[in-house]
């Protein structure tokens, strides 16, 4: 049966259109800018990603179009087509080759993750309040220094974010470093990122939390460690006391949110 | 009028509702007196005067409907009425609108009011698209505008994709397994009138003060608990549509179970079969658990509860778990019966067995155990504890396997056969596959943690769910109604309408659908009414195509109803298939099958020389019964 169909053939139109898929698609900057540590390795993972998934979907649309084009049937031809049930050597090699796709796209995210999560010595941990709609933050120092709508971090040095949310769940998403976390009541979830790139950017709430969803943004401020001091010197306010009473009485879910940066 | 009101019936059934909602009052009023809480509201949230009517009024609607009837007087010792089949079948049109114990006739309500409640939705979608042509407040205010998706979801989930593909099952199954109607029919009416009940709770929150429940199909709590009137709606719509969808699972797993003919064996069942035995066996063990969580948000609300108030000693997060537990296992629910229609389609319309039967039919069961162990995929962003993320990755990225293998079986399917692609059914199958595939990878992509992490909730989610749920499930439902229709209604369609209906669909979820994955990769949430301007020429592309997708399916609404009413006379077997429903007259006759037929082989045995499927009961009269008697026959 399989002798009958041109294998040879059918896998270069395949790698053709994988490599024409990926020559379109991997040139594209799909995530946008990025601009933390974490950026550049989730973007490689979703490069590597896009090849594969081309190379089955080349596949599914060559397998596809040859049979249209080759097994359609003549207008008038009430035949039935050849009695085939099945293929045992094909059927396993599509469950095993697959399977072993998805395992080594499993191990890959795993490393990854691992990675972007991996907890750097001295980092600085930065308090985010939010509530329907906005949000706040404190940072650290005998000062409690507090700033609403704008958050300032170091260049270069590892952030760890305290989230704490003081009504419904939201959402901590600034595109360009990658990270997401929610916020939720009851709880502190942490969020790890090394911003490496001055500059401003957007915080966006991602969990739908009231009618104000769609306006809770915050401005991020990235800069250089000295400026960075400066401005949180130059804050005037401490953070208010029940936003410290939320703090005390949240339970710390994931000090370390991977298995193996906990260590 | 006496009568009328003795008379199961429609009059009997809004007095029932009516008294069923006055009961519910008044147990209300009584309990908060005996309680000495102050008789009418003065609590901010709750409004239990509401609430509890909402659950007595259908129930009361129900009973007087004549849903219970039978039960009722076997329960109290009275005699119960002899069967003399008046509530089986239907003679004329009227009879649709009645309770009715007929598997075709129900299939045919669950086909229409499903398809009722698609429109209403598409409508909604529709007016969010309108909202987000442009960036900026448009046409409705933020807070309308969350009660538009949340709606538009529950809708499509609830009332059309779970309960449509009952609706083809209903109708189709019990013929393809040889069986003179479903194992439980009276069981089978009272399933599918929950149904439109649920859909009207859906509906009827647009007029609660407050506005439509508005925290979105997932209802999160804390947000679910501390919202309006409005989300109560949706809580107990969940109900009525929970129990019509469990029960309905029920009868199909017993029907399956029990009543294949003579010589149907596991393995020779044909796989739209295969397909509603395991999503039976979703429903009925997944399905109590959205029940559960929808019942605790509504404690939370009425009973002052604290399931999820964390204040109170709840857990926030353990609402998505029990949530998830179920609806990630319902995106299964809302796909395998979608394959078992693919498989029909494929193999007869390429003249050939499905390649691979028996592993097509084990990759069901397959999906159907490991849909259980892949919840936690929704919560990687959601603060849960972290180890449970790698090994729910693990089993998401294994799932495609067996959903690989499928579609693998469909295109072996296709070689070697003579492929037909003159039926619109054939095109959406074909289709299917190559959207399905794409709404698969990017399923893929979703199941990688580092990769979830930053596109969860944002556009790609969408775009993901839309490509698996219209590209992959819609699709197979169009494959499915147009692949039976013959059979359902009699009269053949207009394939010319079919192929402009399935090209302006195909390239409006293309248009619609590709772009909203890159909106939200470069940094556009979900579920907002407004966003950033440098959005606004994709959201307006998206917008068009979508406008372009809606008109489409207004050429299906004509092309089918006017098929119905007017179009040529439909044989037994327009498509020269093999199982044994298009070996009976279309529509069937009354009770499916004079004499039940013997299966003596396989369900697809196309080329294979002096094979048969089943032997029919009147075989060798070869009189095709030749006036139907069904709504629409002339």
């Amino acid at each position: 049966m399989l002798g009958r169909l041109p294998i040879a053939k059918m896998l270069l139109a395949t790698l053709a259109l994988t490599a024409l898929i990926s020559a379109v698609m991997l040139p594209i900057n799909w995530n946008g800018q990025g601009a933390s540590t974490a950026a550049p390795k989730i973007d490689t993972l979703l490069d590597v990603m896009i090849v594969l998934s081309a190379f089955v979907f080349a596949l599914v649309m060559v397998m596809l179009f040859y049979a249209l084009w080759k097994f359609k049937a003549k207008p008038g031809d009430e035949s039935d087509g050849e009695p085939i049930h099945g293929n045992t050597k094909l059927e396993i090699a599509w469950t095993v080759i697959p399977t072993i796709i998805v395992l080594f796209g499993a191990g890959y995210s795993w490393a990854v993750l691992d990675d972007i999560e991996d907890p750097a010595p001295n980092p600085i941990t930065v308090d985010v309040f939010s509530q329907q709609f906005a949000w706040s933050f404190g940072y650290p120092g005998k000062g409690m220094a507090y700033s609403e709508g704008e958050l300032h971090v170091p260049l270069g040095r590892q952030v760890h974010f305290k989230m704490h949310a003081l009504d419904v769940i939201h959402s901590f998403w600034v595109p360009e470093w990658r990270i997401k976390k929610d916020n939720v009541p009851g709880i502190t979830t942490t969020a790890i990122v090394t911003p490496d790139k001055p500059g401003a950017y957007q915080l966006i709430c991602t969990e739908l939390c009231g009618f104000g969803h769609a306006s809770m943004r915050a401005k991020v401020v990235v800069e250089p460690p000295a400026e960075f001091r400066k401005w949180v010197a130059g804050l005037e306010r401490e953070i208010p006391d029940p936003y410290l009473e939320v703090i005390r009485r949240d339970t710390e879910a994931d000090p370390f949110p991977v298995g193996a940066g906990g260590a | 009028m006496t009568a009328a009101i003795k008379q199961p019936g429609w009059i009997r059934g809004a007095l029932g509702a009516l008294l069923g909602a006055a009961f519910g009052v008044a147990l209300v009023v009584v309990l908060r007196e005996i309680s000495g809480l102050p008789i009418w509201q003065t609590e901010q949230t709750g409004y239990p005067h509401v609430v509890v009517p909402l659950v007595t009024g259908p129930l009361g609607f129900l009973a007087g409907f004549g849903c219970f009837d039978y039960w009722l007087r076997w329960a109290a010792g009275m005699p119960t009425i002899p069967e003399d089949h008046s509530q089986h079948g239907a003679k004329s049109r009227r009879d649709y609108f009645r309770f009715n114990t007929d598997h075709k006739v129900i299939g045919i309500q669950y086909i229409v009011t499903t398809f009722f409640f698609f429109f209403l939705g598409g409508l909604l979608a529709m007016l969010m698209r309108a909202e987000l042509a442009q960036p900026g407040a448009g046409i409705v205010d933020a807070s309308t505008f969350n009660g538009l998706f949340s709606t538009h979801a529950v809708l499509m989930i609830f009332v059309f994709v779970i309960p449509v593909f009952a609706g083809i099952a209903n109708y189709v199954l019990p013929l393809m397994i040889g069986a003179p109607d479903m194992a439980f029919p009276r069981l089978n009416a009272l399933s599918f009138w929950m149904l439109p009940l649920a859909g009207l709770l859906f509906i009827g929150s647009f007029l609660a003060p407050g506005g439509a429940f508005d925290a979105g199909w997932t209802g999160y709590a804390p947000l679910a608990t501390g919202a309006p009137l409005g989300q109560s709606f949706f809580n107990l719509g969940v109900q009525f549509a929970g129990a019509s969808s469990i029960a309905t699972a029920l009868n199909f797993l017993v029907t399956i179970i029990t009543m294949r003919a003579p010589g149907m064996t596991f393995w020779r069942m044909p796989l739209l079969v295969w397909a509603n035995l395991s999503t039976s066996l979703l429903v009925v063990a997944a399905t109590p658990f959205i029940a559960g969580a929808q019942f605790m948000i509504l404690f939370d609300r009425v009973l002052g509860t604290q399931f999820f108030q964390f204040a109170g000693g709840g857990d926030v997060i353990s609402y998505q778990h029990i949530f998830w537990f179920y609806s990630h296992p319902a995106v299964y629910i809302m796909m395998l019966p979608g394959f078992g229609i693919i498989s029909e389609v494929i193999s007869t319309h390429a003249r050939k067995p499905i390649f691979g039967y028996r592993l097509m039919a084990l990759a069901l069961i397959g999906i159907v155990v490991l849909s259980y162990s892949v919840w936690a995929h929704h919560m990687f962003v959601a603060g849960m504890f972290s180890w449970l993320r790698v090994p729910m990755m693990i089993t998401t990225l294994l799932i495609a396997v067996p959903t690989g293998i499928k579609i693998f079986s469909w295109l072996g399917t296709l070689f070697f056969g003579k492929i037909h692609t003159y039926s619109t059914a054939m095109l959406f199958s074909l289709a299917f596959i190559v959207t399905f595939t794409i709404g698969g990878i990017s399923g893929v992509m979703l199941g990688m943690v580092p990769i979830d992490i930053h596109v969860s909730d944002t556009y790609f989610i969408v775009a993901h769910i839309h490509f698996v749920l219209f590209g992959g499930s819609v699709f197979t439902i169009f494959a499915g109604i147009y692949h039976w229709f013959p059979k359902m209604t009699g009269r053949m369609y207009d394939e010319k309408l079919g192929r402009v209906h399935f090209w302006g669909t195909v390239v409006g979820t293309w248009g619609t659908f590709i772009p909203m994955h890159w909106v939200g990769m470069d940094g556009m949430p979900r579920r907002v009414s407004d966003y950033a301007t440098q959005f606004g020429d994709w959201n307006l592309l998206i917008s068009v195509f979508a406008f372009m997708l809606g008109a489409a399916q207004l050429i299906f609404l004509y092309n089918m109803v006017v098929s119905w009413r007017y179009g040529p006379r439909a044989e037994g077997n327009p498509w020269r298939a093999k199982t044994i429903e298009w070996q009976v007259s279309s529509p069937p006759p009354i009770f499916n099958f004079d004499e039940i037929p013997r299966v003596v082989g396989g369900p697809y045995e196309f080329g294979v020389p002096g094979a048969r499927h089943a032997i029919m009961g009147d075989e060798g009269a070869e009189v095709e019964k030749p006036e139907p008697a069904v709504a629409g026959s002339t």
